[in-house]
């Protein structure tokens, strides 16, 4: 009943190995379909896809603060939790892997050299621009020179959070140091900017199955991120949205209005003009999300969310027309 | 002759962190380290960048230090605005902060225990050979509480592993040192080591629902000044999940905390803490070769333990109320605890001699206290592609805090160590116990705590330490809801026009990683200064002007190094002091541009 050590097995081999039955493993593969809300069909599509490759993933990180990472860690697969860490090899990520130093470089440049043109790379932090700048040196090497290097034979590029989607918060007023997102140093690689202070980790992991099922890239927005994900605002599905349009909305925070969980714009909710998919998909496996639980929305997958007038200074209002 | 060994990138930590190693022959033929020196090679600003912004939104931005600690910025952020502005938090309020920053605690700790650290003493190839009979009566001998202790478990883990090996896509496991001589554990005990990897994944993952249901989102959830924004919902509306009305805060949802709670005492209980002792015991110098190194003996650091206190019971100005207390010990010498007075100019310094950075009101050589600290960004360090750094000189993005000259661990040992000093009867008792069942001989000096090993122990104390205190944080908060008490904002000084034209504060926090410091000048209602002292800048940080080594560079001092080529046991030591290097180079305050490459003679 065990399987004999060594002979080579897809992953649906090895799930059924720790006793994931491929019911279950559809079941999955069902929820990241209807999460891209893609038709139930497609999820035997998606299995057997996810079954078979393993492309290599690289995986950099500069400015980041390491909440992009931790939220990929908390993305659900039922029972099968390292699944998508199954469906790819990943290959370098300096918070996880064994090797350090030379080792770890050596790895990563081995794997990209065997893999040139067909690896994903990912990255969370921003970078700064000016690679003499001192700002982030690693194994001695500049910032700047490890994304060119890292990027050159990427098949395409996940930009991992707003940082490096579009520099976050080291980019905000002043921006001390120069920094910025991925596609203002990368020009001649596909970047799927997945944005978010940090991403939903089901949005993170949607994404990659996605391309893994389908070769391709998702449908983008004019920013880059997936539409499946950003298409709508945060306002457009929010449970608040009768009291947004026909009050009375908190005027304080915890105020009997609040309590009964009605809408927070007068408090600075930034919900209507924020793409995200908060309010659907909710965070930690559908838990709650930031309204749900009495704070506005801070619009953190946008660009220059930090500096878009302060977290508690009422934002636009939302676009009629905008209502699907 | 020495010889350096270079450690660029320290992987499995938080942030980008270079470890240089000088190391000497000794006379018996072994490789010993005589020097080290702790670098942090990346920088962000986002002290300069909180300037002149909403003193309310502070906690947002600083929250964004770190996603491993996260949480601890923002309510750490927050203190501070709440202390300049006499601000005092519902009680309500202070409990729900309380329980997020246990929740903290408790998911960090674990994580940096399987996936950050125990690579550093687990052979994941040993694994591969592990008998699954075997494998589970180790399993049920040292926890029998466990249930997932079957041979055919351990086996499903085994070959998981084997095919992940054969495939030759080794992924995170690529050119680990696998084999090297330092890994003393039978593959037996390595087996359950990594399937407990596997488990604490699926584990961390359900537990940071308790910072959704409060703050709405795990990584980075919300607070905010005057206490939390989470109202509790009323009625019978609201709860997890997908709602129609109301909160996320209503009884169905304070049951799910419960729940949680529950989850973190059974998985410290039946998994962590057992491992842990497994490690210490296996790891023990009666089991290892001549002149193997005593991980009891060795990676102490400095002696000296820094706490600003944490977990309040009574507000946070009521030190007496605090579970972690705030103090200062010196010299090992746990039968005095020293008082730490925060605004003392004297007391907390931080110096930039050996920091790229530069001050312009004082030398560079000088000591700034938090409220006075004006620095300038001044990289002097090499260009690209440098073999070393200037040691001699400034060496690291991270300041170099002092206590009165000193340098100061922070962190699990230094809270464990502080409690028991302070007389604590929780955490005397699981000192004592922890030692019995460890087996260590009884010593109120606490000797074999201040280690690599001991170390890691301390964190796993307070672990169930905190998981025990949990439940009583919960309790109050309902007791305090069912009398009829549902307020978690205090809405009294949110208007601007009620503050004071100028206003200071200091907010202080205890991370999993140490003390916190936050220190904010307020100016016509806006931020004119903030700083941040955080915890592994204590560890981490560099030389100061008189040369005192930090935490992490006296730790390294007298390693045996088998391999140089690969320094496991450097990894080992700086691992066990959880680095967090987002969290140490948080500043910068660039008043003028990088002054550029200074090349090496």
């Amino acid at each position: 009943m065990y399987l004999t050590p060594g002979a080579a097995s897809t992953l649906g081999e090895r799930l059924l190995q720790h006793g994931i039955s491929r019911r279950s493993f559809l079941k999955f593969c069902s929820i990241l379909a209807s999460s891209m809300a893609l038709p139930a069909a497609i999820a035997p599509r998606m299995a057997l896809a996810l079954s078979n490759a393993r492309p290599c993933v690289i995986y950099m990180s500069f400015q980041e603060c390491t909440g992009c990472l931790e939220s990929l860690l908390n993305s659900h697969g039922v029972a099968i939790e390292n699944l998508i860490l199954d469906a790819i090899s990943l290959d370098y990520q300096e918070t996880l892997q064994a090797a350090a130093g030379h080792q770890s470089e050596q790895w990563r440049d081995e794997v990209i050299a065997a893999n040139y043109g067909k690896y994903i790379l990912i990255v969370d932090g921003s970078i700064p621009q000016d690679g003499n700048s001192g700002y982030f040196v690693s194994a001695a090497e500049s910032g700047l020179a490890r994304l060119n290097k890292t990027a050159a034979g990427a098949a395409f590029i996940v930009a991992v959070g707003t940082c490096a989607s579009f520099g976050g918060i080291a980019h905000a007023y002043p921006n001390p140091t120069g920094a910025v997102g991925v596609r203002d140093i990368v020009k001649d690689r596909p970047i799927i900017n997945v944005s978010g202070c940090p991403p939903i980790a089901e949005v993170i992991t949607g994404v990659l199955a996605y391309y893994l099922t389908f070769q391709k890239l998702p449908t983008l927005d004019s920013l880059g991120r997936p539409t499946v994900y950003y298409g709508k605002t945060v306002h457009d599905d929010c449970y608040r949205e009768e009291s947004y349009e026909d009050g009375p909305r908190a005027k304080s925070f915890d105020d009997s209005f609040a309590r009964n969980g009605n809408c927070l714009f007068n408090l600075g909710c930034k919900g209507p003009v924020t793409h995200n998919a908060c309010s659907t998909l909710r965070w930690n496996q559908g838990t709650s999300f930031p309204i749900q639980s009495g704070h506005g929305c801070i619009g953190c997958s946008e660009p220059d969310f930090w500096d878009a007038g302060g977290l508690y200074v009422r934002g636009p209002e939302a676009d009629a027309e905008h209502d699907d | 002759m020495t010889q350096t060994i270079v450690i660029d990138p320290v992987t499995r930590i938080e942030g980008h962190l270079r470890i240089e190693a000088e190391t000497v022959v000794n006379a018996d033929g072994s490789v010993g380290v005589q020097r080290a020196s702790s670098s942090s090679t990346m920088v962000r600003g986002i002290e300069i960048i909180m300037k002149g912004r909403d003193p309310r939104d502070a906690w947002a931005f600083a929250q964004r230090i770190c996603g491993v600690c996260t949480v601890v910025h923002g309510v750490t952020s927050a203190r501070a605005v709440e202390n300049a502005l006499g601000i005092a938090i519902p009680p309500n309020a202070e409990m729900i902060r309380n329980l997020m920053m246990g929740a903290q605690y408790i998911h960090d700790h674990v994580m940096h225990f399987y996936h950050l650290h125990s690579f550093d003493w687990v052979d994941a190839a040993s694994a591969l050979s592990a008998q699954p009979l075997l494998t589970s009566q180790l399993q049920t001998s040292i926890s029998p509480e466990n249930p997932n202790n079957s041979p055919e478990y351990f086996q499903s883990v085994r070959d998981r592993l084997y095919n992940f090996a054969n495939a030759g896509q080794l992924g995170i496991f690529g050119k680990g040192y696998w084999g090297h001589p330092a890994y003393r554990l039978p593959a037996e005990a390595n087996l359950i080591l990594i399937a407990h990897y596997f488990e604490a994944l699926a584990w961390a993952r359900k537990i940071v629902k308790l910072h959704a249901v409060f703050g709405g989102k795990d990584p980075h959830p919300n607070v905010i000044v005057g206490g939390m924004p989470c109202a509790i919902s009323s009625g019978k509306a609201g709860g997890v999940g997908e709602i129609r009305s109301g909160t996320a805060v209503n009884a169905a949802s304070l049951a799910l905390v419960a729940e949680v709670i529950a989850d973190m005492k059974s998985f410290t209980e039946r998994i962590y803490l057992p491992d842990m002792v497994l490690l210490a015991r296996l790891y023990n110098d009666s089991v290892t070769l001549q002149k193997a190194t005593d991980w009891t003996g060795i990676g102490e650091g400095v002696g000296n333990y820094l706490c600003y206190g944490d977990f309040p019971m009574n507000g946070i100005n009521d030190l007496s109320g605090l579970m972690i207390p705030r103090g200062i010990i010196l010299n090992r010498d746990l039968s005095q605890v020293y008082p730490l007075d925060v605004e003392n100019p004297e007391d907390i310094q931080e110096f930039v001699a050996h920091s790229w950075y530069d001050y312009s009101s004082v030398s560079k050589t000088s000591g700034l206290h938090p409220y006075a600290g004006e620095t300038k960004l001044n990289y002097t360090g090499p260009a690209p592609g440098y073999a070393k750094l200037p040691t001699d000189q400034s060496y690291s993005w991270i300041k170099s805090p002092r206590w009165r000259g000193k340098a100061m661990e922070v962190g699990p040992l230094a809270h464990i160590l502080m409690m028991y000093a302070s007389g604590q009867p929780n955490a005397r008792l699981l000192v004592k116990v922890a030692y019995e069942v460890i087996g260590w001989a009884p010593d109120p000096t606490l000797a074999k705590l201040q280690s690599t090993m001991g170390r890691n122990v301390a964190r796993a104390m307070e672990t169930y330490l905190i998981a025990l205190e949990m439940n009583t944080w919960l309790a109050r908060l309902n007791a305090n809801i069912a009398a009829g008490d549902l307020s978690v904002f205090n809405n009294a000084k949110w208007n601007p026009a009620t503050w004071p034209s100028h206003a200071r504060g200091f907010g202080y926090s205890e991370a999993p990683r140490g003390a916190l410091g936050h220190w904010v000048v307020i100016d016509a209602g806006k931020i004119s200064n903030y700083q941040c002292v955080v915890a592994s800048q204590w560890n981490a940080g560099p030389r100061d002007a008189a040369g005192v080594e930090g935490p992490y560079e006296a730790a390294l001092r007298g390693h045996l190094i088998a391999d140089g080529d690969r320094p496991l046991e450097i990894l080992r030591t700086i691992h066990s002091f959880d680095p967090c290097i987002g969290c140490a180079v948080h500043v910068a305050r660039p008043d003028g541009r990088s002054s550029g490459w200074v090349n090496d003679a």
